[in-house]
């Protein structure tokens, strides 16, 4: 019968149990599903069917939520993951193989990946490699690189490497169930439907002034709540990471600097905001001429976008060491270039987004952040209110990588809260993410190196400038960082490195994993190549020669005693590198267009703050029942700080991971673990949690009083430890209980010991650095320019694997992103604002990796680790340029190396 | 305001001459270009439509129902001169992309890197239209699209099928994509061929048409005719062969390289039809 649903509800059977709904009509059915019928396992990262996190089935076949009428599902099968999960005993296995294989790392995508995967394997028990790739190819994950997701989709027995427990042991993720089962709460999963939402009027020019029409009106017309502009912002309109350098209004005031900056927000009920065009909003645009380059905006005549920051360049670095000119000038060869890289976005598959409510006086948000501490701090400045009445409950995140560090929906939903006095909501469209979250920083890099006839490195000079877009958020850092990793990990006594943050009307650019180290990366890993086959010598053992060692000052004059590991990174290579270019070379000679090369490249990476303070503080505690709490207020965001925190502190207190009871990020309850950047959680919140797992350790020991070998057993009520005179109880329950429930606690702090820099950038910036080693296979179609890798040998130094299996997971996704980086990602605003034309890699575009894990210990470091989160993706994308270089001839200078630059350096090169 | 799902053809094509609505399929094109802006005020859901999902064969030809999604026709048995379509169905966006997504939305959203056009191109498709004012009528593909996101339909028609005439038996299929990643991705451009080889291996009958290098993928029938009595392993592409290609700079390559790698692609897709 013909279907009128004008006047009828809907309905469908929603895992199995027969629902009514009544969706407006041309709703989506991701939104009726997650708001009227509650299933938030239902993801939605871009409402453009470009991620698939919205993934469903309809009659049994994967389709995506966010692109069905609701009104299409009438009288037929709707299942979401979490349905199949509690219902299907196959889909419960599937899960299970996930976690087993660590391949949930944020979570955000497991959902939508499960449910794809089931309709597979209820097709083909059995499936093949490329049918895995095929099925699941409509699901975008930004953390995992797929392999592993791959192999638990294919039933491939779960790693096992590593000790059977403790530290060194691959136990699965702790917080594995809630993401595998699709129970996590993520930023958009925590508010009551039906609350109040925003919507923010960002600018369509990259830069504008602007005047409101009649605001009182529009809202009276349009049943708004409020609208928010910069006349509502309680405190100072303005935010910013970095101290010397807050410089960001919430809302712009008279004049906006990029393309998708806010001038206001709406906030209203939810069908409100649905049937509103914002396009309506009475606001009027007067278009300014707009720098877009670093070229034009330190030209002459360029307007200075923010007031005294001259030319436009916000800050420097520089890093200088004995006298780089005159030992270029002695080199026997020398080499040069110019590298540019674009801007990349971090393109998490969870666009930013939170809930915030007043209760009893204090502010609550609940968002999907980085950095809690931080959020209270801006929170605190922006609204002109008592840290003290500011609550920052930290969601499930569904990836970070450095975007998330800076606050997005927070003043939004703060200012909207207070104003109103009712709960608010808001998530970020995926094209709003895009415009106005932060950047990589687009660099242009040139770079001279000087060798003597030896293969000795003489010198190096680099100058590097970075686009930090219109506002500063991390590019101070960029810039200071950069000098001082440019180097890469090798000895080099003569050299200079200078770095600019230049201000352009773009978005802002800010912390992306490597924090502008990545792309200086691709400029001096070139070049050694380059240096490599001038000298007539094998670029992997030109490497060896020059890499730093114990006791070999590094461009800072630091003095690593121990624990440099790079060499041993770069001679865990040899092997593959030898069957590898023996590989290529046989494949080349009977091949014309497809060609094969194989490039190496390597990379370092401080861990921590440079040369400033970055405490760590962990809280734990044992209950008058028996129950070891520890207190994480490390931000988990996929990378596993949860299970590594756990772990190292679990070791030190001597029981099982899996036996303590975690209280999350909340800045009320748990105390300042830093923020989740610069590689440190396992390093920084790991020492502090091992102290203060040592602590509790020794207070439950002398408490029983038996000596440190006893073992700990927590039951009801009590501790029994053993030692060789037997069994001792503590009995819990008579004892005092202090305000936090424990009746014994500690808590520690670490900081890193570090030491400023002076002016040319000397002193010990970091108390570690992490080193990798990548080699990449890959097969370049001449004729199209499109590059396919095919393999990957990925050496790693982590000092120790606190879990080897988070170790090979975070490879796995560092590799992913630096692939993206070196061959398709770049945005461009007004033009890439989706992931339909901004492209990260999908799960046909990563081929295997093989991981080297390489235990150089380090002294500062829990049980000698090291941080990993940053570093894997540094030497990606140049060893996938020198690869492309060996199969086709022609080095590319510019990144993203799609076809069409590809195709046209191979056209270029054999004229 | 509504939401009218018909069963019926007359159904539909009443709802239209009623007044302007919003024709959605799949709605894989449909909701990506709403983005955030509200919804329609009317929607007709032409999926439920009797018929609408079907793929017939007849001595005529093959008629692909306008709700046959290309999912449908990766799964349909269907002749080797077919093999083009399948791959392009196959190449489209991702399997939730396949399953929703059909054929005639492909067409009618009009888009320069529609992967449906230069197979469909090839096959000589015809669009079968019907209005409750005008009646019916048949369209050849080529004139049906007239530009970027043009087509010659009036607000009260409503595509029915896409028919493919009867083919030449023997005749082959291939269809090459270029793109910057795996999956999920607009075509940089693409090529679909069809091939007649007589005994001797040499082509006797070849159809070629390009997509996303033109506002309309074009078929490129200079280069068909000169093609005749050669092997397909002898095919050389010149420029005037691509003349009526008019390739424009945008995010996924630039002009020239279209221009260059298009050509390598039409080799490719007629050796690979011809070599079955
Ligand atoms: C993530 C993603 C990836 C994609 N990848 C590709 C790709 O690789 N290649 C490619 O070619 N396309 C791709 N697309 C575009 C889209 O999937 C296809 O064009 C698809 O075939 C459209 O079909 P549909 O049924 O979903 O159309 P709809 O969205 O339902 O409709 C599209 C248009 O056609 C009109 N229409 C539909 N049916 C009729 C009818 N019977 N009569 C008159 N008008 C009608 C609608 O009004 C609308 O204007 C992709 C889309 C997404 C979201
Ligand atoms: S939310 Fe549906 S595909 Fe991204
Ligand atoms: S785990 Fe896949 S997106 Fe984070």
């Amino acid at each position: 019968m013909s279907k009128d649903f004008t006047h009828h509800t809907l309905s469908f059977r929603l895992n199995q149990a027969i629902v009514v709904a009544s969706p407006t009509p041309g709703q989506r059915l991701s939104d009726v599903l997650r708001e009227e019928l509650g299933a938030r396992d239902v993801k939605v990262g871009c409402d453009a069917g470009d991620c698939g996190a919205c993934t469903i089935l309809l009659d049994g076949q994967p389709v995506c939520a966010c692109l069905t009428p609701a009104h299409q599902v009438q009288d037929r099968d709707v299942d979401t993951w979490s349905g199949l999960y509690r219902r299907d005993p196959a889909a419960k296995a599937l899960a299970d193989s996930l976690k087993g294989h660590g391949a949930a790392q944020c979570g955000i995508c497991t959902p939508g990946m499960m449910v794809s995967a089931t309709a597979l394997l209820r097709e083909r028990p059995d499936p093949a490699e490329s049918e895995v790739q095929d099925a699941l190819s409509g699901v975008l994950c930004r953390c995992t690189g797929y392999r592993k997701i791959i192999d638990a989709v294919m039933g491939v027995p779960a790693v096992t490497t590593g000790k059977s427990h403790g530290v060194g042991s691959s136990i699965p993720h702790v917080d594995a169930d809630e993401k595998i089962s699709g129970d996590l709460s993520y930023g958009d999963d925590v508010a009551p439907a039906g609350c109040l939402e925003i919507l923010v009027i960002r600018s369509p020019y990259h830069r504008a002034g602007f005047k409101f029409g009649d605001l009182k009106s529009f809202a009276a017309a349009q049943d708004l709540t409020t609208i928010l502009t910069a006349a509502d912002v309680p405190g100072r309109n303005l935010f910013g990471v970095i101290p010397q350098f807050v410089d960001q209004p919430v809302f712009a005031e008279g004049e906006v600097r990029f393309r998708g900056e806010a001038v206001a927000a709406i906030v209203a009920r939810p069908e409100i905001i649905a049937g509103l065009d914002p396009e309506s909003f009475p606001v009027s645009w007067r278009k300014l001429p707009a720098v877009k380059d670093m070229q034009s905006a330190q030209g002459e005549g360029a307007a200075e976008i923010h007031e005294g920051r001259v030319q436009n360049v916000m800050c420097g670095g520089l890093v200088a060491r004995g006298d780089a000119e005159a030992a270029l000038k002695r080199a026997d060869v020398l080499v040069e270039g110019r590298f540019r890289s674009a801007f990349v976005e971090h393109a998490y598959i969870e666009p930013e987004a939170g809930f915030a409510q007043v209760l009893d006086g204090r502010l609550e948000v609940h968002a999907c952040t980085q950095a809690p501490m931080m959020d209270r701090e801006a929170l605190e400045a922006i609204l002109g209110m008592d840290a003290a009445r500011i609550r920052i409950v930290p969601t499930g995140v569904g990836g970070g990588f450095g975007s998330k560090l800076d606050p997005t929906v927070q003043p939004f939903l703060a200012i909207a809260a207070l104003k109103t006095g009712q709960a608010v909501r808001m998530r970020y469209s995926r094209t709003e993410s895009m415009q106005s979250s932060t950047k990589r920083h687009p660099s242009d890099i040139r770079l001279r190196i000087g060798a003597n006839r030896n293969g000795k490195i003489s010198g190096i000079s680099f100058f590097g400038e970075f686009d930090t877009g219109a506002y500063a958020s991390w590019g101070p850092t960029v810039a200071n960082r950069v000098p001082v990793h440019a180097s890469g990990p090798y000895s080099v006594k003569d050299y200079r490195a200078e770095s600019k943050g230049v201000h352009t009307n773009n978005p802002p650019a800010g912390a992306f994993r490597g924090f502008g180290v990545p792309q200086s990366a691709i400029a001096q890993e070139s070049l050694f190549d380059a240096l490599a086959e001038k000298l007539g010598m094998d670029a992997l053992e030109f490497r060896i020669a020059n890499a730093l060692e114990n006791n070999v000052p590094t461009v800072c004059g630091q003095v690593f005693e121990q624990g440099v590991g790079i060499r041993a990174c770069l001679t865990a290579l040899r092997s593959a590198w030898k069957r590898e270019s023996a590989a290529m070379a046989a494949f080349n000679s009977s091949n014309t267009t497809l060609k094969r090369g194989v490039g190496v490249a390597a990379g370092w990476y401080g861990c921590g703050n440079t040369s400033l303070p970055n405490p760590s503080t962990i809280k734990a505690g044992i209950t008058p029942d028996g129950r070891v709490v520890l207190h994480q207020g490390a931000v988990d965001i996929g990378q596993g700080s949860n299970t590594v925190v756990s772990q190292i502190f679990a070791e030190a207190l001597g029981v099982l991971a899996k036996q303590i009871e975690r209280v999350g990020a909340d800045t009320d309850i748990t105390p300042d673990a830093g923020k989740t950047s610069a590689s440190r959680q396992t390093y920084v919140s790991g020492n502090a949690a091992k102290l203060c797992g040592t602590a509790l350790r020794a207070q439950v020991l002398e408490r029983i009083n038996v000596g440190p070998d006893a073992t700990l057993y927590f039951e009801e009520g009590a501790i029994i430890a053993e030692d060789a005179s037997g069994m001792h109880r503590l009995n819990l329950s008579g004892m005092s209980v202090d305000a936090d429930g424990f009746v014994m606690r500690a808590e520690e702090t670490y900081d890193p010991p570090t030491e400023p820099l002076d002016a040319n950038g000397q002193g010990a910036p970091y108390a570690q650095f992490g080193y990798a080693a990548h080699l990449a296979v890959v097969e370049v179609d001449t004729e199209m320019g499109t590059v396919k890798p095919i393999r990957f040998v990925a050496a790693h130094d982590v000092g120790q694997a606190i879990n080897p299996m988070l170790v090979e997971g975070q490879v796995h996704g560092g590799i992913a992103q630096g692939l993206g980086m070196a061959l398709m990602e770049e945005y461009i605003p007004g033009r890439t604002e989706n992931l339909h034309d901004y492209l990260i890699p999908t799960i046909g575009d990563i081929p295997p990796i093989e991981t080297l894990i390489i235990e150089e210990p380090d002294l500062h470091g829990p049980h000698g680790a090291k941080g990993l989160g940053e570093h894997v993706l540094i030497p990606t994308a140049p060893a996938l340029l020198n690869a492309i270089k060996a199969a086709t001839g022609v080095r590319l200078t510019q990144v993203p190396a799609t076809p069409a630059r590809v195709r046209a350096a191979i056209l270029k090169g054999t004229q | 305001m509504g939401y009218f799902a018909p069963d019926t053809v007359t159904d539909a094509l009443r709802q239209l001459a009623d007044g302007s609505a919003q024709i959605v399929a799949g709605g894989t094109d449909v909701y990506p270009a709403r983005g955030r802006a509200p919804a329609a005020k009317r929607y007709l859901d032409v999926t439920s439509i009797a018929g609408f999902s079907e793929i017939s064969h007849g001595p005529d030809g093959t008629r692909f129902g306008a709700a046959v999604t290309w999912s449908d026709i990766v799964r349909a048995d269907l002749p080797p001169v077919f093999d083009g379509l399948k791959a392009a169905a196959k190449e489209v966006g991702s399997v939730q992309i396949q399953n929703a997504g059909t054929l005639a939305g492909n067409i009618c959203n009009a888009s320069p890197a529609a992967d449906g056009m230069p197979t469909l191109l090839a096959l000589d498709a015809q669009v079968e239209i019907a209005s409750a004012l005008r009646g019916p009528r048949h369209v050849p593909l080529d004139a049906f699209v007239t530009d970027v996101r043009q087509t010659v339909l009036e607000e009260d028609e409503l595509v029915i099928a896409v028919c493919i005439p009867a083919l030449p038996t023997g005749m082959t299929a291939a269809f090459e994509k270029l793109g910057a990643r795996r999956y999920l991705v607009i075509s940089i451009c693409m090529t679909s061929a069809n091939v007649l080889l007589d005994d001797r291996g040499a082509i006797s009958e070849v159809r070629v048409a390009v997509g996303a290098c033109s506002p309309v993928a074009q078929r490129l029938h200079q280069l068909e005719r000169e093609l005749v009595g050669v092997r397909p392993g002898a095919v050389t592409v010149t420029d005037a062969h691509l003349s009526p290609l008019s390739p424009i700079d945008d995010v996924r390559g630039d002009a020239s390289y279209r221009s260059d790698a298009v050509r390598a692609q039409i080799v490719r897709a007629i050796q690979r039809a011809g070599t079955r």
